[in-house]
């Protein structure tokens, strides 16, 4: 055989057409392939154009930063964003003493501390469960007081500590016992079964703002004379249990997409089923429904702002107290879009974080 | 010889057997897939399943460590019989290791955590000692460079023989294989075949549903055949492959050879 015919020889170099590469090519493709996705795309630059520079003309241009809210309406020109730091304390903190506001503060930069530090799985070790202990614990002293600090009311909660609350244990206590009810659903003993089932269809069943209702006024009919629970307690009861139950839906699907094959598997080991479960089946199911699981976390944290019905102050329920002042009233479109930013700051960490625990829990099957 | 008159099917030599089958039927709803099945495995003994599909060979393996249950007739295990008492079952599961077709391999743990996982749990050995027993069926298996990977980065033949080592790391009394080697290419149903050849040479008590011949010959000490939920036949490689007595077994003889 000879060289030229085991060498193979390069074809003649090609470039590829101008009309397929470089920013006309791209243009080509994706905006223009076809008349109609040429005339969507028209229509989508046009609704930019008479949207986006007013907003921004609005936003930035024309805004007022510090200014008090008379100047501001005198004006009325562009955003007054000067309400968020005119009342960035009330609505972080509510009606927690004004003197005292650095302790919820400091709680919250500590909880948001934890989170961080627990994000990373280098960290995943029992000191972690450790350090979540003396947090909370002083987590608590510096919301209740005691220690030499001055004791606050629950009653007199509020603001982002209180929609933290609600939502990081909400979302902590409702996912085992979601776990829980979804093993119960599965279970051979018709008891356990059904109690399961009842549960999760019933509260499913229900709206959120039914049960924190039924929390806050059915509830303490059936309680003893003057025995009180603690209102932010039943609220986040209700909310626990109501997130538990579509968690466990989530987990139980992921339970059913497991191959018989690893229970069998697990099982002629010699794994009794705490064991089989605990090791070998729910560390892949959870894996697989931790997409549907996040966002039944963060639509269970948006929903805690349906507190404000049980007349809690929450974030969004401080806001809007902001807003029933005369001197502010008006400007709710700035508050808003303060609150939004701050939710979705929160959502987004979750999902990324989320995302981040897929990859790194990504074996290859 | 009459042809359809075998009782016995080599139970009788048997003496001191680690499983005995008497009488046992099992039913999927309506369905008899398992009709009136008599079988003494004898220590050390060597015995391959064959038979068309859908004959029970594998429903049969599957009752001895009770992933499926009988309904009538007596399962003992190593003096322990198979009951509803789930200790007596993960017991004998803990002495009876299994081999899928399908490996069954824990995806979400390295090899040599697949392999320990038994050890450490069912047997409470120290992990470092669990560890070593590990090490040592992977280099049997010869794959111990492996053993930091995860079970989607080996082959299939590779992942079977990782799935013989998690069983061998329990010390089992008995091996059972369901067709292991069905689900592989062919090219690496030898790797996997000649493991199991190293295991019989050790003396290791084996029930094998294969349908490779090759190895039933070289290996069993007996060949039995399976149709329609009964044992239709037994006997050594030898007669059972040259002088099969069942028509049955001579026109599935005819099919795969």
């Amino acid at each position: 055989m000879s060289a030229e015919q085991t060498d193979r020889q390069p074809v003649e170099e090609l470039k590829p057409p101008a009309a397929s590469v470089g920013v006309l090519g791209w243009l080509r493709s994706n905006l223009f392939s076809t008349w109609y996705n040429s005339l969507l795309t028209l229509a989508v630059v046009y609704l930019l154009w008479v949207s986006v520079p007013p907003f921004v003309q609005w936003a930035f241009v024309e805004s007022f930063w510090t200014a008090s809210g008379k100047e501001c309406l005198e004006a009325d020109s562009g955003a007054c964003w000067s309400i968020i730091p005119n009342n960035i304390r009330f609505i972080m903190f509510g009606f927690y003493p004004y003197q005292e506001q650095w302790r919820p503060g400091l709680a919250v930069v500590l909880l948001v501390g934890l989170l961080i530090f627990s994000q990373f799985r280098r960290n995943w070790k029992k000191s972690l469960l450790y350090y979540w202990l003396v947090g909370l614990v002083v987590m608590g002293i510096l919301m209740k007081g005691g220690l030499g600090l001055a004791p606050v009311e629950s009653t007199k909660w509020g603001g982002l500590p209180l929609t933290l609350l609600l939502s990081v244990f909400g979302l902590t206590a409702a996912y085992p016992l979601g776990i829980v009810l979804a093993l119960g659903r599965q279970s051979r003993l018709p008891a356990i079964r059904s109690l399961c089932v009842v549960y999760i269809e019933l509260i499913r069943g229900v709206p959120l703002i039914s049960l924190l209702f039924m929390s806050s006024v059915v509830f303490p009919l059936f309680l003893p004379e003057g025995v009180t629970v603690n209102k932010i307690l039943r609220a986040q009861v209700a909310i626990i249990l109501f997130t538990a139950a579509y968690i466990a839906e989530v987990v139980r699907g992921g339970l059913q997409g497991m191959a018989r094959g690893q229970y069998e598997a697990a099982e002629s080991l010699g794994l009794n089923y705490y064991q089989t479960m605990r090791l070998i089946i729910l560390p892949q199911a959870l894996k697989i429904v931790i997409p549907p699981s996040v966002s039944i976390l963060i639509s269970a944290f948006k929903d805690t702002s349906l507190v404000v019905i049980i007349a809690l102050y929450d974030l969004l329920k401080t806001t809007q107290a902001v807003l029933g002042n005369p001197e502010w009233m008006g400007f709710s479109a700035e508050a808003y879009i303060f609150i939004a930013l701050v939710y979705f700051v929160c959502c987004y960490y979750l999902s990324s974080f989320s995302r981040k625990i897929e990859r790194e829990l990504d074996t290859g099957y | 010889m009459n042809s359809d008159v075998q009782t016995d099917f080599g139970n009788e030599a048997i003496e001191d057997p680690i499983i005995e089958i008497s009488a046992m039927h099992k039913w999927f709803g309506e369905f008899h897939v398992l009709q009136d099945i008599n079988l003494k495995v004898g220590r050390q003994e060597r015995i391959v399943i064959c038979g068309p599909s859908g004959s029970g060979k594998s429903t049969l393996i599957r009752c001895i460590n009770r992933l499926e249950e009988h309904q009538r007739g007596q399962i003992v295990v190593d003096g322990i019989e198979l009951t509803n008492n789930i200790k007596n079952i993960e017991k004998i599961r803990a002495e009876v290791g299994m081999v899928f077709q399908h490996f069954n391999l824990f995806p979400h743990l390295t090899i040599v955590d697949n392999l320990t996982l038994g050890p450490i749990w069912v047997r409470k050995v120290p992990r470092k000692e669990a560890e070593e027993t590990a090490m040592h069926y992977l280099e049997k298996v010869r794959i111990a460079e492996q053993a930091k990977k995860y079970p989607g980065q080996l082959s299939g033949g590779q992942q079977q023989r990782v799935a013989i080592a998690r069983s061998l790391c329990m010390a089992p009394k008995v091996m059972l294989f369901d067709e292991p080697t069905s689900a592989l290419d062919p090219e690496m149903i030898k790797e996997v075949l000649d493991v199991m050849i190293d295991l019989a040479r050790e003396g290791m008590t084996m029930i094998v549903v294969t349908h490779e011949m090759g190895f039933a010959k070289s290996v069993a000490h007996r060949v039995l055949f399976m149709d329609y939920g009964q044992i239709v036949e037994a006997n050594n490689p030898e007669d059972f492959f040259n002088n099969p007595r069942h028509d049955r077994t001579k026109l599935f003889l005819s099919q795969i050879l």
